[in-house]
């Protein structure tokens, strides 16, 4: 069943997952992200980059609506995921976010054992009907997250044992375990070693096949390795969005151009 | 070029001598130090002052005075109809017993050949306490196979007497004292000589209930301990679940505006309001308007528990708080809901807290006095309240009401009495911290 829906992601490569039209968020009197419009296709990896403070994580957070958990953000414009429109009053932020995976900046496991870690999404939304199915999702969920060769001996040792890099693959299990469609990646390596960082790249990349994948990032290089389009954000507003090559190598905004050089940021 | 000659040149120093600077700065962490272990030994100073007054004087509460002799209980006198029927015993009084237990205690003192010519019986009868006969016609009641044996008689000795064992009591203090004279202390000294009189420890003053004036040996502490605990049991069941409720509820879901503002605020203000004005909101409330009755344990519970739930509150929303975001985060981020994110997640971390903050609110409760002298619970009890939940609405007394009281005793030896329910109650509340850091122990987790 699973694969079958891979097949057709593959062959869809071109849809559109996320379509966010004219995105404003205010937190209290700041007006953090200023019209945004942005497409995020399936079978991509979009990049967001941009200075500290440049609205990216804030646009991040509109996509799975993790700013309604900030009382002073207000989010006005339309982001519509396979043409439904996530603000909508009738749509519960929960089914949204099964479907809307994300992995934070930190690694953040819960102090409870690696199988509970990634067991914990499938439970609550009753994905599975028995252990033995429960046990499947945890193993292809760890398998997916590269991590599973790593800790099969030892899935009740606490999550929290894990090193940085584990830990945050632990993370992207957790995510990948409930089946979403789109995985959000909010920094996952700005913790990380290099090492740990080309490991999780790499998931990256084979991730991709499967959801559409959308992250914030610090590193241009990382922005250049792993996504195949990427917008650059500045002061609040999108500047420039397009195919990841044409961003680094050719861009046709000045603002992209110095802060891919290392001028501003 | 001309700037940087202008500037200060760099001095070269030696890193072996001490500049002015880095002198004055060593010492005024120095002082600081100092000025620390200073105040840290002043407070443990006091400490020490603190429990070596109170061992000193109330350790003697738990050991007691007793005459321990044989003697035969006549079938006769305490069961004239012979057939060892309880209901029918009943009917000889405690004067009944006082007699054939002082007639036991002549007859082994007189045996024992210690007495001195010319020392009358009531001298000798005058070392028991009033509270002896009661406490063998008790034991007789409860088994009455033992009327017509011979048994062993543990009898309390009178409070004069335990006092001259533990110096409290001389010579000098019988010849002016009514309740005792110098012959019956010698008498007491020579019974000890012969083993008929002990000290032992004293489970009584544990488990018996208070005693009027005229009888410190036989106070007890047995009613205000089940007092106590039955109004923690009502503050537990009571304080706990509205207390975290309430902090769940305004931490992790009240909208944050101006009336969480103020209900944070007036929660805040409540924790420091003195407790004998919870003492009258009580009696205003539950004894005059709820007609709850008076000394009831229900009611020191429930004033008790309004004391104790903004201290709750605010240790459990200090424990919320710091439960890091990332794990709120965490949990919302995979479609779990609120509820689910604090439920299965955030309480668990912030359990430790919630416990040890718990725990400190009840033995704050535990300790405190004035708001249960308003409700009625300073009255003189001596029986002991049912089991609950009826013996929540029976009279009963607590600890610090029953120290408050002793100590208004006009008997020295309640001195003595009310210096060792100090040591029980610490005793209690050394329990409870040591329960809430094993709890906190058991219950920390590394995130």
């Amino acid at each position: 069943m699973n694969d079958m829906r891979i097949v057709e992601r593959l062959v869809s490569t071109n849809e559109i997952k996320i379509a966010a039209r004219d995105v404003n968020v205010h937190y209290g009197s700041s007006h953090a992200l200023k019209g945004v419009d942005v497409d995020i296709l399936n079978g991509h990896v979009t990049a967001f980059i941009g200075p500290s403070g440049c609205g990216k994580s804030t646009f991040l957070r509109c996509l799975n609506r993790m700013n309604d958990t900030i009382p002073s953000a207000k989010v006005t414009g339309s982001i519509l995921l396979d043409d439904e429109d996530i603000y909508d009053p009738k749509v519960d932020p929960v089914r949204l976010r099964a479907k809307v995976g994300m992995v934070f900046q930190k690694p953040n496991p819960f102090p409870k054992s690696i199988y509970d870690n990634v067991a914990y999404g499938p439970k609550i939304h009753g994905l599975t009907r028995s252990r033995a199915e429960l046990d499947e999702v945890v193993e292809t969920s760890l398998k997916k997250a590269a991590l599973w060769n790593e800790v099969k001996d030892r899935l009740h040792a606490p999550g929290t044992g894990l090193s940085g890099g584990q830990q945050q693959r632990l993370c992207i299990a957790r995510a990948v375990a409930t089946s979403p469609e789109v995985l959000l990646m909010d920094e996952p390596c700005s913790a990380l070693d290099p090492i740990a960082t080309a490991q999780v790249e790499e998931l990256i990349d084979e991730l991709r096949t499967q959801f559409a994948v959308v992250i914030v990032t610090h590193s241009m290089q990382q922005a250049a390795r792993v996504s195949q389009k990427t917008a650059f954000f500045h002061m609040g507003n999108l500047v420039e969005f397009g195919e990841t090559g044409q961003i680094f190598t050719n861009p046709h905004d000045p603002r992209t151009e110095s802060y891919i050089s290392g001028k501003i940021g | 070029m001309t700037e940087r000659t202008a500037g200060a040149t760099p001095r070269r120093t030696s890193l072996m001598q001490l500049d002015a600077r880095t002198k004055s700065r060593n010492a005024a962490e120095a002082r600081f130090k100092a000025y620390g272990l200073g105040a840290i030994t002043i407070a443990l100073l006091a400490l020490a002052m603190l429990m070596f007054s109170i061992f000193s004087t109330g350790s003697s509460a738990f050991r007691q005075t007793y005459a321990t002799f044989e003697m035969m209980l006549p079938a006769e006198t305490l069961d004239p109809k012979g057939n060892r029927d309880p209901a029918e015993m009943a009917k000889v009084t405690t004067i009944g017993y006082q007699n054939v237990l002082r007639g036991g205690l002549i007859e082994a003192v007189r045996s024992a050949g210690i007495v001195p010519d010319g020392v009358a019986d009531s001298d000798i009868t005058g070392i028991l306490s009033p509270e002896a006969a009661a406490d063998l016609r008790n034991r007789v009641l409860a088994n009455p196979e033992l009327v017509g044996t011979v048994v062993d008689i543990d009898a309390l000795a009178h409070g004069r007497i335990d006092g001259y064992f533990k110096g409290r009591v001389t010579m000098q203090s019988a010849e002016r004292d009514g309740n005792i004279t110098p012959q019956r202390l010698q008498l007491a000294q020579a019974m000890t000589d012969n083993g008929l009189m002990a000290i032992r420890f004293n489970w009584g003053f544990v488990t018996k209930p208070d005693a009027s004036d005229q009888r410190p040996e036989a106070a007890g502490l047995g009613v205000a301990i089940l007092g106590s605990l039955y109004m923690m049991l009502v503050v537990l069941v009571l304080a706990v679940p509205i207390g975290v409720a309430a902090s769940i509820y305004l931490e992790e879901f009240a909208p944050k505006n101006r009336w969480v503002d103020v209900i944070e605020v007036n929660i805040s203000n409540l924790a420091a309001v003195p407790s004998i004005v919870f003492g009258i909101l009580g009696l205003a409330i539950f004894i005059n308007f709820a007609h709850l009755p008076q000394s009831a344990p229900i009611v020191g519970g429930l004033v008790l528990t309004l004391m104790t739930v903004p201290t709750i509150i605010i240790s459990t929303r200090a424990a919320l708080k710091a439960v890091p975001p990332s794990i709120r985060d965490a949990a919302l981020g995979i479609g779990a809901s609120r509820m689910q994110s604090v439920f299965h997640h955030v309480l668990p971390l912030a359990m430790p807290g919630i416990l040890t903050g718990t725990i400190l609110g009840l033995a704050q409760a535990l300790g405190e006095t004035a708001p249960l002298l308003l409700i009625g619970m300073v009255a003189f009890v001596r029986d002991y309240p049912d089991a609950p939940p009826a013996g929540l609405f029976d009279p009963a007394s607590a600890l610090p009401v029953q120290i408050y009281n002793w100590t208004q005793r006009a008997d020295p030896a309640f001195v003595e009495r009310a210096s060792g329910a100090i040591i029980v109650l610490l005793a209690f509340l050394l329990v409870m911290n040591a329960i809430a850091i094993i709890l906190r122990r058991r219950f920390e987790r590394r995130w």
